[in-house]
């Protein structure tokens, strides 16, 4: 009876978990599925899940017709060139915070946690402006620079490195090391799973952005992503397989991306709640 | 030993700057600004800008527009917030017991929505969503209910909005939980089975307490984030129909970058930021006067 009960509570548990991954997959499922539809299978009804005559159609308008390789490309130089900066620079400044000693120090590091709490419409419209007035806007400049910065980056390193032994450093420097060497041959190789968690965590986060993106990129030529799919979202309304085409092209990197570095993902949030 | 000051420029200096330029200084300026008239006409010549005291605030009181926004963005936080937290704990605790099977395989699958993007993955929502042809319809059909026209009906938008949200954000908080679920220690539940307590009792009374300062940070980030809903209700719906769907963060791109009334834009957007931080406070109150 006891058996029997259990048996029941597995399967109603496994039943429960396997419903609600459904719920999570479908949509991505069914994405796929449209983008490789012809346009008269998508108003068929009841749906149909595999389209009956595959097409690739919908992929080769996107980059033959609408130039979709531009906004890819604009996505691919911006995302790389934020996590690059933004590595680079909380490594640095991490690194500064945990280890050296001056004046002022703990008090300028409150400063930066303390914007950390602030949201990011707070600072759009001065940034615009500023931008505006250096003429920056539809430059990749513009799309990089304001949002190479991030509190929380160089938290997370400060954090990470402090955590590697003085002794290390102190014994370097009696060998007559200087703060840049130190940085480069002994910090950096360190803070390995720490550097691989910002980068995977920045390069997701601005390949998602878009309110940045849809202020900044105003010309069709310096669009990323995002920017180009809601644009094509309101220009081809009826078009729907294409939107799903767009959206695949989108999704699938960072899906991909997702499963090769899950580990640090999961890592990255269960340690500190790290958000994109 | 102090380090020299040269090493510290280098390696504080260039984050530090750029801090200072894009976050620090603007969040200032956006206070200044919120009591200007920038608009449109300023754009080109800054000087044109004249200072209006509070007019922009006493505006915004009297702004059915912006009490709708604000409305909405609240709807939208009082009920996705608990769904969410409801969702997610549920979830990692049923993948956390040790007789689950697949873990791991649970685990990506409920992430998964997270790390999508929000602007590509709202367009095939909105399909899914459609009133003729969407699956969500097609699925209600089966059962013989007929589904409502969810993002053209003000009473149903919202709601699909929320679906949209929850959907994307169960994955992050389910990691959250599960770590916390990981971090209370066995010989509770064991003490508390010894005495024959349900399951009920031992959530309510071991699971719950235990995992306060979890449900802290998810709901504190809830409530940060849910607040500045925009990019569902800008692709699903565009704030519509019949505004049921502005959203605050909706309605200041709105006026900044649509009219171009940035004074009154970063009025909206100093108000979003008051509201956020007395309700984080607040919260961080209540919760501290629980224990």
């Amino acid at each position: 009876m006891i058996e029997r009960r259990s048996i029941f509570k597995e399967v109603a548990v496994h039943g429960a978990l396997i419903v609600g991954a459904l719920a999570m997959i479908i949509p991505f499922v069914w994405m796929v599925s449209t983008s490789f539809k012809l346009p008269k299978e998508i108003f068929v009804f009841p749906p149909t899940w595999i389209p009956s005559e595959p097409t690739i159609k919908n992929y080769v308008d996107l980059f033959r017709n609408l130039d979709f390789a531009r906004p890819f490309l604009n996505t691919v130089i911006v995302s790389g060139s934020i996590t690059f900066l933004s590595v680079l620079f909380s490594s640095m400044a991490g690194y500064a915070f945990a280890k050296f000693r001056f004046r002022g120090r703990d008090a300028l590091f409150m400063l930066i946690l303390a914007t950390i709490m602030v949201p990011g419409q707070m600072t759009i419209i001065p940034v615009f402006l500023m931008l505006r007035h250096l003429g920056l806007i539809n430059t990749y400049s513009g799309l990089i620079i304001p949002a190479m910065v991030s509190a929380f980056n160089v938290f997370f390193m400060r954090q990470f490195i402090i955590t590697i032994p003085d002794d290390l450093l102190e014994a370097a420097k009696m060998d007559g090391a200087r703060e840049g060497f130190l940085y480069f041959k002994i910090i950096l190789p360190l803070s390995g799973p720490a550097l691989s968690t910002i980068a995977i965590f920045t390069f997701t986060g601005s390949w998602n952005s878009f309110l940045w993106p849809l202020i900044i990129a105003q010309d069709e030529r310096m669009y990323t992503l995002p920017v180009a799919i809601s644009v094509l979202a309101g220009q081809y309304g009826e078009n729907i397989a294409i939107q799903m085409a767009g959206s695949c092209i989108v999704i699938a990197p960072i899906l991909v991306f997702f499963i090769f570095a899950q580990r640090y993902f999961i890592k990255g949030i269960s340690l500190t709640g790290m958000k994109f | 030993m102090k380090t020299r000051f040269v090493w510290i420029l280098v390696f504080i200096g260039p984050a530090l700057a750029a801090m200072f330029i894009f976050l620090i200084i603007p969040i200032f300026a956006s206070f200044l600004l919120s009591v200007t008239d920038f608009n449109v006409f300023s754009l080109t010549d800054w000087s044109r800008a004249n200072y209006v005291g509070i007019d922009n605030f006493r505006d915004l009181l009297s702004d059915p527009l912006f009490w709708r926004s604000l409305l909405n963005t609240v709807y939208c936080l009082v009920v996705a917030m608990p769904l969410t937290v409801m969702i997610s704990l549920g979830i990692a605790m049923l993948i956390n017991r040790e007789r689950t099977l697949f873990k791991g395989l649970f685990r990506v699958i409920y992430f998964l929505p997270f790390v999508t993007n929000t602007v590509a993955i709202a367009v095939v929502w909105g399909w899914i969503l459609n009133m003729h042809y969407g699956l969500l319809n097609w699925f209600l059909g089966l059962f013989g209910i007929s589904g409502p026209n969810w993002l053209g009906d003000p009473t149903f938008a919202m709601p699909s909005i929320i679906m949209l949200v929850v959907w994307k954000a169960i994955g992050y908080n389910m990691i959250l939980f599960m770590a916390g679920l990981q971090n209370i220690p066995d010989f509770l539940y064991e003490a508390a089975e010894l005495d024959g307590a349900s399951s009920w009792q031992k959530f309510i009374h071991i699971t719950l307490p235990m995992l306060r300062p979890t449900m802290l940070f998810v709901t504190t980030m809830m409530i940060i984030g849910y607040l500045q809903l925009f990019e569902e209700p800008y692709m699903l719906t565009g704030g519509g129909p019949l505004n049921s769907t502005l959203s605050v963060v909706l309605y200041l791109y709105r006026q900044g970058f649509r009219f171009f009334e940035l004074g009154y834009a970063s009025a909206i957007a100093v108000a979003l930021f008051l509201i956020i931080i007395t309700i984080t406070l607040v919260r961080m109150r209540l919760t501290r006067h629980s224990y």
